[in-house]
C-alpha cells in the first residue's frame, strides 16, 4: 500500500482525480492477450487509415496540379480509385481495437467519449458525408470534365472533413489516459487543447504520407497493372521515385516530430521500459531510410532492389511505435488503475454488508404478529399508495369511494385490481396487478374495508 | 454512476441509439442481406437472356450493375458507418451495458467482425469485378457465384447478430452461465431468424423495385420484365415473411413471459403488440399488392409507386425493433441491468444509503436542507435520465402532468409517495435507486423544471463534478486509515 502512495503523489493536484468503480465482470481473455489484439488490430486499422488520408491528400495535390499538366489528372484519377477501397477497409478493421479498447478500459475510454460526447457522435455523420463525397468525385470525372473547380472543390471538401477525424480520435486517446484533467475538461475543444494532442496529430499526417509513398511504389509497380494505358505520360520510374521521396521525405520529418511528441508528453507515464522501445522502432527506421535514399540514387532498374526490405523494416518500426503507444499507456494508468480495483472491491463488500442487514430485517417483520388487516396495510402501502389516499383523491379515487362500491362484494374488487377497466373520463387507467399473490389480495382487500366514513 | 453522463435534452438519449440502430438495420437487412442474392438472380437471368454469340445481356447486365451500384455505394458508406455508430452512441448512452455486454460477448463479437471482414472483402471483389468479368462466359459464371457466396456470407452474420440480441434477451442466463450457445438456444432465437430472413429479401425486393423502375425507361420492355421478374420475387418471399412474422409475434409473449411475466402484462405492452398485427398485415400486403399489379400489369408501375411499399416495410421493421426494444424493460440486460444502467443486485444499497452516496459523478453526497434542488439534479442524472428528458421527448415533466391527468402544477408530496413505489404498477421502470429523502429532493427537482422550463446539459458541454468521497485523495486517505487501525491492532 505504501508503495501506491508513493506512486500516486504524483497524481495528486487541487482539482479533484475521480476514483470510479469498474464493472463487476471479468476480462474475456488474459490482459496480455487481449493488449497483444489491441495493439495488431489497431495497427492494421491505422495502415488503412493513413493510406485513406494520404492517398486522398496526394489525389488533391495531384488533380490541382492537373489543371495544367493533364498527365497529373490521369495520375489523380488513379490514387482516387484505391481510396474507396482501403476507406472499406478501414472501417471494418476498426471494429476489432474498438472492442478490444472497450473491453480493456471501459471506465477510462468511455469517460473520455462521455466528456467529448457530442464530436465524438459526430464522427459517424462526419465520416459518412466523406465516404459519400469521395465516391461522388470517384464517379462524376467525366461530368465535371469541363468543371474542374466543382469536381475539386467536392475532393476537397472530403479532405477537410477526414483531416479533422483524426483529431476526434487522438482528443479520446489522450483525454482517458488523464482522469486528473476529467473534472476540469468542458467539452471537445477544451479536451484538444490538452499538451500532446496536436504534435500526435502531426506524426500522424507525416506517417500517412510515408505509408502511401511507400503504397504506391508498390501497387504502380505491380506487373499487371496496365501502367503505359493507364498513366501516359509518366514512366514506372517516375512514380517510384516520387514514392520513394515522399517516403523519406516525411520519414525524415517523422524523426524531427518524434522527438516533439515524446517531450510534451506527460512525465507520468513515462518509463525506461517506454525509451527502449521507441528507440529501438527509430533504430529499424534509419537502415530503411538509408535503403530509400540509396534507391533513389541507383540506376532507373535498381530502384526497387530493397523495397521489400524498405517495407519489412518500417513494418517493424510501426509495430515498434504501436508498442511504444500501448506501454505509455499502461505506465501512465497503472496506479489509478489500482485505486479503481479497491474501490470496486470495496463497494462489492458494502453491498454483501446491505444484502445481510435488508434479510435480517425482512425476517424480523415477517416474525412479527400482525392481523389481516395490518398486513393488508402494508400490501396497500407498496402497491396502492402512490395513488390512493384514503380520503382525498390522488391519482385515483380514495379509498372510501371503493368501499362505497365493493362493500358487499370483494371478488369484485380482487378481480378489478388484478385487471381494472377505465370508467373515470377525467382519470387515468389504473394499471392491473396480476402479479399480487392471492393471500396478499386478501389482505388487502380486508385492510381496505376497514376504512369507512 | 462511474461514468459521465453524456445527455441530449431535447432528442432524448434513447432515441439517438434508436435512430442510428434503425437505419442500420433497414440497410443491412435491404441492401445486403436480402439483396446481394437478389442482384445476384437478376445477374444469372442476363446470361439466360443473351444471344448465342453473347456473354450476357449486356444492357440487362447494364441495369443490373446499376441497382448493385447503390447498394455498394450506400452499404460501404452509410451502413459501415451506422454499424460503427451503433457502437459509438451505446458508448455514449449507455456505458455500463454496452461495457458489460462486451465482456461477455467479445468473442461472439469478435467472430461476427472475421465474418464482417469477409463480407466486405467479397462485396468489394464482387462489385469491383463485375465489369471485368464480362470479358468472358468463365469468368461471368464464376462472378455469379462469387455473387452467391456473397449471398451466404452475409446471411452468416445475421445469423450470429441475431443469437446476441437473442441471449440479451433471455435473462436467466446472463447470471448462471454467460455463453453464447444460450443465444442460439434461446425461444426466441428461430423465430426470429425466420422473419428476418424474409423480411430481408422482401425488402430487398421492393427496393430493388424502385431502382429497377428509376434506371429504366417507361414503355421499354427491359423495364417490364425487370419490373415482372423483382414482383415474382417479391410474392415468392411474401409468405415466408407472413410466416415468420406471425411465428415471432406469437412467440414474443411466450418467449418473454418465460423470463419477465412484468413487462409483458402491461398495458403499455398490449397496446404495442396490438399495433404490431396491424404492422404485419400492412407491410406484407402492401408489398404484395405492388408485386402482383407489377407480375400483371407490370407496364403501369412507375417509379413513385413505389415509394409508398418501401417506406411501409421499413416502418415495419422499424416497428419490430421497437417493441424487441420494449420487451427487455424494465432491464436493459435481463434481471442484471435495469434500463438507468443500475444493477440490480446493487438496489438494497442504494435504498439504504441513498444513490448519491455512492455515486462517483454528483456534485453532493447527501441530501441536506439547503441542497434538495441541487441533489434533486443528480438524481435525476444518475437514476433517469437514460430514458427521460428535462423538456424533450419522452420528458419526466410530461409523465407526470399525463398521469396526473392535467396541466395543473405537479405536486411534490404525491410524487414523492409515488416514486418510490411506482415500479409496482409500471412495471416497465425499474425500482427507485435512492432513499426517501432522495425521492422528495427528485420530486422537488421535477416541480422545478416544470416551473422553470430549464433544459438539462450533459458532461458533453457542462463537464463532471465529483463525489469528495471518490477523488484519488479521500480514497487514499480511507485506505492509511484502515491500514493505519489494522496496524495499532
Amino acid at each position: 500500500m505504501k508503495m501506491i502512495n508513493s506512486l500516486l503523489i504524483s497524481l495528486q493536484t487541487n482539482i479533484p482525480t475521480p476514483v470510479p468503480k469498474d464493472l463487476p465482470l471479468p476480462l474475456p481473455l488474459p490482459e496480455w492477450l487481449l493488449i497483444i489484439i489491441l495493439v495488431i488490430s489497431f495497427l492494421a486499422h491505422l495502415v488503412f487509415v493513413n493510406l485513406m488520408l494520404g492517398g486522398t491528400l496526394l489525389t488533391l495535390w495531384s488533380q490541382i496540379k492537373g489543371l495544367k499538366d493533364k498527365k497529373y489528372d490521369l495520375l489523380a484519377k488513379e490514387i482516387a480509385s484505391t481510396i474507396t477501397v482501403n476507406k472499406s477497409i478501414a472501417v471494418v478493421l476498426g471494429v476489432a481495437p474498438l472492442l478490444s479498447i472497450n473491453v480493456l478500459y471501459t471506465v477510462y475510454f468511455y469517460s473520455a467519449n462521455a466528456l467529448t460526447g457530442l464530436v465524438w457522435i459526430a464522427v459517424i455523420p462526419l465520416v459518412t458525408i466523406a465516404f459519400l463525397l469521395t465516391y461522388l468525385h470517384k464517379y462524376t470525372w467525366k461530368v465535371f470534365e469541363n468543371n474542374k473547380a466543382v469536381h475539386i472543390s467536392i475532393l476537397g471538401l472530403a479532405t477537410v472533413i477526414l483531416l479533422f477525424i483524426p483529431f476526434i480520435f487522438l482528443t479520446n486517446i489522450n483525454l482517458m489516459m488523464f482522469p486528473e484533467k476529467w473534472a476540469v475538461v468542458k467539452g471537445f475543444f477544451n479536451a484538444m487543447m490538452l499538451p500532446n494532442v496536436f504534435p500526435r496529430y502531426f506524426h500522424f499526417l507525416f506517417a500517412s504520407l510515408a505509408v502511401t509513398g511507400l503504397f504506391l511504389f508498390w501497387y504502380m509497380s505491380r506487373k499487371n497493372y496496365e501502367f503505359e494505358n493507364l498513366l501516359p505520360g509518366f514512366t514506372r520510374y517516375d512514380i517510384q521515385r516520387k514514392g520513394y521521396s515522399l517516403a523519406l521525405i516525411a520519414s525524415i520529418c517523422q524523426m524531427l516530430i518524434g522527438p516533439i511528441v515524446l517531450l510534451t508528453l506527460p512525465s507520468k507515464g513515462m518509463g525506461w521500459n517506454l525509451i527502449l522501445i521507441i528507440f529501438t522502432g527509430v533504430a529499424m527506421a534509419i537502415p530503411a531510410m538509408w535503403m530509400m535514399w540509396k534507391g533513389l540514387q541507383a540506376s532507373r532498374e535498381n530502384i526497387g532492389k530493397n523495397f521489400y526490405k524498405v517495407v519489412i523494416l518500417m513494418s517493424i518500426t510501426v509495430v515498434f511505435m504501436g508498442s511504444g503507444r500501448q506501454i505509455y499507456r499502461a505506465n501512465a494508468l497503472e496506479p489509478h488503475q489500482k485505486l479503481v480495483k479497491l474501490r470496486t472491491e470495496e463497494f462489492e463488500q458494502t453491498r454483501k454488508i446491505a444484502i445481510e442487514n435488508s434479510k435480517n430485517q425482512i425476517s424480523d417483520e415477517n416474525n412479527t404478529d400482525m392481523s389481516l388487516a395490518e398486513k393488508g396495510k402494508k400490501v396497500f402501502n407498496q402497491y396502492c399508495a402512490a395513488c390512493h389516499k384514503p380520503k382525498d383523491r390522488l391519482v385515483g379515487p380514495p379509498v372510501t369511494e371503493m368501499v362505497a362500491i365493493y362493500k358487499d362484494d370483494v371478488e369484485a374488487m380482487k378481480k378489478w385490481i388484478k385487471n381494472p377497466g377505465k370508467k373515470r373520463a377525467d382519470m387515468t387507467q389504473m394499471p392491473g396487478f396480476p402479479q399480487i399473490p392471492d393471500d396478499q389480495l386478501n389482505e388487502l382487500t380486508e385492510y381496505i374495508l376497514t376504512i369507512n366514513n | 454512476m462511474d461514468f459521465p453522463m453524456f445527455h441530449l435534452d431535447w432528442l432524448n438519449n434513447r432515441m439517438l441509439i434508436a435512430g442510428i440502430a434503425t437505419l442500420h438495420v433497414i440497410i443491412n437487412h435491404g441492401l445486403a442481406v436480402g439483396f446481394i442474392p437478389l442482384v445476384t438472380w437478376l445477374e444469372q437471368k442476363g446470361l439466360r437472356r443473351s444471344g448465342t454469340n453473347q456473354i450476357t445481356d449486356l444492357e440487362w447486365d447494364e441495369k443490373v450493375y446499376k441497382m448493385m451500384k447503390v447498394a455498394f455505394i450506400i452499404t460501404t458508406t452509410i451502413g459501415a458507418m451506422t454499424g460503427v455508430g451503433i457502437w459509438f452512441s451505446a458508448s455514449l448512452i449507455s456505458p455500463s451495458s454496452i461495457g458489460s455486454l462486451i465482456r461477455v460477448f467479445y468473442w461472439a463479437w469478435f467472430t461476427e467482425w472475421i465474418v464482417f471482414v469477409t463480407e466486405v472483402i467479397l462485396i468489394m471483389i464482387y462489385f469491383l469485378s463485375w465489369k471485368k468479368s464480362n470479358s468472358s462466359l468463365r469468368a461471368k459464371i464464376r462472378h455469379i457465384r462469387f455473387g452467391w457466396f456473397l449471398a451466404i456470407a452475409s446471411w452468416i452474420t445475421m445469423t450470429i447478430i441475431v443469437a446476441i440480441l437473442g441471449f440479451m434477451m433471455d435473462p436467466g442466463n446472463w447470471n448462471s452461465n454467460p455463453n453464447l450457445i444460450n443465444g442460439f438456444t434461446n425461444p426466441l432465437y428461430l423465430p426470429q431468424l425466420a422473419f428476418r430472413t424474409p423480411m430481408a429479401m422482401l425488402m430487398a425486393g421492393v427496393f430493388g423495385l424502385l431502382l429497377a423502375t428509376i434506371f429504366t425507361k417507361y414503355g421499354t420492355k427491359i423495364r417490364q420484365d425487370a419490373v415482372k421478374s423483382i414482383s415474382k420475387w417479391i410474392i415468392l418471399w411474401a409468405p415466408f415473411t407472413l410466416f415468420g412474422a406471425v411465428w415471432y409475434y406469437k412467440a414474443i409473449p411466450e418467449g418473454m413471459t418465460a423470463n419477465m411475466s412484468t413487462a409483458v402484462g402491461t398495458m403499455d405492452f398490449a397496446q404495442y403488440y396490438g399495433l404490431l398485427k396491424y404492422f404485419i398485415i400492412g407491410g406484407v400486403s402492401l408489398s404484395v399488392v405492388i408485386a402482383v399489379i407489377g407480375l400483371f400489369k407490370a407496364k403501369v408501375i412507375r417509379p413513385y409507386m413505389v415509394v409508398l411499399p418501401v417506406v411501409f416495410a421499413f416502418a415495419f421493421l422499424g416497428f419490430f425493433e421497437r417493441v424487441r426494444e420494449f420487451v427487455r424493460k424494465p432491464y436493459v440486460i435481463g434481471q442484471y441491468m435495469y434500463s438507468n444502467l443500475l444493477l440490480e443486485e446493487d438496489m438494497v444499497v442504494y435504498q439504504q444509503d441513498g444513490i448519491l452516496k455512492h455515486a462517483t459523478y454528483t456534485s453532493v453526497n447527501e441530501v441536506t436542507d439547503d441542497n434538495k434542488l441541487e441533489a434533486g439534479k443528480n438524481i435525476f442524472m444518475l437514476a433517469c435520465s437514460r430514458c427521460h428528458t428535462g423538456q424533450g421527448v419522452n420528458s419526466v415533466v410530461d409523465v407526470f402532468e399525463r398521469m396526473y391527468n392535467n396541466g395543473q402544477p405537479l405536486h411534490v408530496d404525491m410524487m414523492t409517495a409515488y416514486i418510490p413505489n411506482m415500479h409496482f404498477g409500471r412495471n416497465y421502470m425499474p425500482p427507485f435507486p435512492g432513499n426517501e429523502a432522495e425521492a422528495e429532493a427528485l420530486a422537488i427537482y421535477i416541480r422545478h423544471l416544470q416551473d422553470s422550463g430549464e433544459s438539462i446539459e450533459g458532461v458533453q458541454t457542462e463537464g463532471v463534478m465529483i463525489n469528495s468521497d471518490y477523488t484519488v485523495k479521500a480514497v487514499i486517505n480511507k485506505q492509511n486509515k484502515t491500514n493505519d487501525n489494522e496496524d495499532d491492532k
